[in-house]
């Protein structure tokens, strides 16, 4: 095999494991956006905040520190200790659920059968609130998110894989934390899957996202759903934080990942569990061969735009999304 | 022999029960439209009880009052003895009273089987946690829930399209895939609105059968809305009549049939 040819697998690879955190993030705008139409502008905000708790928990760092010093005068930062990393996960993870207890009961219940764009507007001011309280709780200071994940180049798959090319060819390079996440984000996935598929509230969920009147009827609370897929989409956010924040630390940029999921429902459909899934991996597969074969031609940094304009390509001709139906209308 | 206060047995050896069910004095509008003007009736344990009436008369808000649908500005719900706070539709069908739909409201990208176990979801007890932690318990639970809904599924003859996606079935099956969901239940009152319209006779014939049978064989109690007087006169022991939102009849189907108030609003119309 020639050098070139495995330099594209490795490419391939690299986009995949890209491409499995773009799904994730786009799977928990498809949970809320199924449940309630709403589009949730505010997901990537979540999986910032998600992060930054996660941080300040970990680090034992009292929360609103700033507002308390400047009230009372006080000099606290730290309580002083430090809480393992899956415990403050689990408290991180009571805390989204109560956030999302929080958007429902003082926001989105209030505006039932409203316009969906009084609902993105909506989510719009949420992503803007939850971003100023993650700066007032823990402070705007970049941080290093440290959950014990193994960090740095596979060496194991680059010595087993060096025989297949050349002496310039040194094996795959993989990062370890790319191959955790892909495998965190498919238990993910399959979980969700077999929790939407299997539990009655994972039927109530499918009932109340295919039609609302009949899942009152059969006695479900709407709330209670609302609640729900709130919460799952800030597991899925508190996910996809703690993974590109042990990349790239945990700062402001990260809530912009929310972009990235933009195309990838453009691609998959907003409604689609496996389209978000696919879309993401094709997306990532995607940006990454393209920089890496046409990117030189053209002096580089495609990875910003390339996902946008294969998303609006496919938008003009399957703007259904990959796995959804085609919308004919009844005259 | 219809007044006596805790029941009476129908010509065919039926028992009627008590009340079950009271409406007192329901008023209910929508800005300036007056849906139900004052209304006062009752349903009893186990019987059929019709609602009639010409198009608009308020049949289907009175339906949705009963199943906390619809709020209504004034009145009163009793059920079983005690006056109802007003309360959400999923409140409602917690409380055994279970629905179909004038315009079919069903699960229409998720199967008959799943369509008809989503009925089954106020009898599942175990929660989530539990489902989360003890896999093996929440399998047994939908296991024994899966053997009752089968039973509905044979009893309604729909066997046949157990797996197939709701969205794809034809009108009349749709119709039965609904009332098999309501009855998966088990509700101690069934709400019924329209279950023949838009039916060819022999899926009427049908569909008065199973309406019978369910009656019969698990005592419910049923309320039904219904355009075809051959059907009301058939399947139901007593007959509400409505008339833009006011009741205008009340009785047997032979009492009702010799009203001439209702004759005049109704029957006169539909029969000339
Ligand atoms: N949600 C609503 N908002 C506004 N008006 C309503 C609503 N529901 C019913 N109405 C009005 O209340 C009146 C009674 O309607 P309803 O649907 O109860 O009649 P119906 O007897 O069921 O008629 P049909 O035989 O055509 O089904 C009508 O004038 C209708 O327009
Ligand atoms: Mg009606």
């Amino acid at each position: 095999m020639t050098d070139q040819f495995l330099f594209g697998v490795e490419v391939v690879l690299n986009g995949l494991m890209a491409g499995v955190l773009y799904a994730l993030v786009a799977l928990g705008f498809v949970l809320i956006f199924k449940a309630s139409g709403i589009f949730n502008y505010a997901q990537g905000v979540m999986a910032l905040f998600a992060a930054l708790t996660l941080v300040g928990i970990m680090e034992g760092q009292v929360p609103f520190a700033h507002l308390i010093n400047a009230i009372f005068g006080t000099e606290i930062h730290h309580f002083g200790w430090h809480v393992p990393a899956l415990a403050a996960i689990l408290l991180t993870m009571v805390l989204m659920v109560f956030f999302a207890w929080a958007v429902n009961h003082f926001v989105m219940r209030h505006l039932v059968n409203q316009e969906p764009i009084i609902l993105f507007m909506a989510t719009i001011g949420l992503a803007y609130f939850l971003e100023g309280v993650g700066d007032l709780m823990w402070g705007s200071e970049i941080k290093k998110l440290d959950v014990g994940l193994p960090q740095g180049a596979s060496f194991w798959i680059e010595e087993n894989t060096a025989f297949l090319g050349s002496e310039n060819f040194f094996g795959f390079f993989i990062d370890q934390l790319d191959i955790v996440a892909t495998l965190v984000a498919a238990v993910l996935v399959v979980a969700l899957v077999a929790f939407a598929q299997y539990t009655k509230q994972g039927r109530a969920m499918r009932a109340v996202a295919d039609d609302h009147q009949a899942a009152l009827s059969v006695g479900i609370s709407l709330n209670f759903i609302w609640v729900l897929v709130w919460s799952l989409a800030g597991f899925v956010a508190l996910v996809a934080g703690i993974m590109w924040g042990a990349k790239s630390g945990v700062q402001f940029s990260l809530s912009l990942i929310a972009l990235k999921a933009l195309p990838v429902l453009m691609l998959g459909g907003f409604t689609s569990i496996p389209g978000a899934i696919v879309g993401g991996l094709i997306i990532g597969v995607g940006e990454k061969l393209f920089e890496f074969t046409i990117g030189p031609m053209i002096g580089g940094a495609t990875e910003n735009w390339f996902a946008y304009v294969l998303a609006l390509l496919f938008l003009v001709f399957r703007p259904q999304g990959l796995f959804g139906e085609k919308i004919i209308e009844r005259v | 022999m219809k007044d006596m206060a805790d029941g009476y047995i129908t010509e065919d050896g039926r028992k009627i029960g008590g009340v079950m069910m009271e409406m007192k004095n329901i008023t209910l509008r929508f800005g300036g439209v007056v849906a139900i003007k004052d209304i006062s009736f009752d349903i009893r344990e186990g019987e059929i009880r019709a609602i009639i009436g010409p198009n608009g008369a308020g049949k289907s808000s009175m339906l949705n009052v009963i199943s906390g649908f619809y709020h209504p500005q004034e009145g009163e719900v009793w059920f079983h003895g005690s006056k109802r706070p007003s309360m959400k539709p999923y409140q409602v069908a917690q409380q055994g009273i279970a629905r179909t739909f004038q315009n079919i409201a069903l699960f229409e990208g998720m199967t008959v089987l799943d369509n008809v176990m989503t009925g089954r979801l106020t009898h599942m007890k175990t929660n989530m946690l539990q489902q989360a932690l003890w896999w093996g318990k929440a399998q047994a639970e939908e296991t024994a829930q899966r053997e009752k809904v089968e039973k509905i599924i044979d009893f309604l003859e729909i066997q046949h399209i157990r797996k197939t996606p709701v969205g794809r079935l034809p009108y009349g099956l749709k119709k039965r895939v609904e009332l098999a969901r309501a009855l998966a239940a088990e509700p101690k009152l069934l709400l019924l609105d329209e279950p023949m319209a838009g039916m060819n006779v022999e899926e009427k014939e049908d569909m008065s059968r199973f309406i019978l049978d369910v009656n019969d064989e698990f005592g419910t109690t049923i309320a039904l809305i219904e355009h075809d007087m051959g059907v009301v006169m058939d399947l139901s022991d007593r007959v509400v009549v409505m008339d833009y939102g006011k009741k205008i009849g009340d009785g047997t189907p032979d009492e009702v049939r010799n009203n001439q108030d209702v004759i005049d609003a109704y029957l006169g119309v539909a029969h000339d």
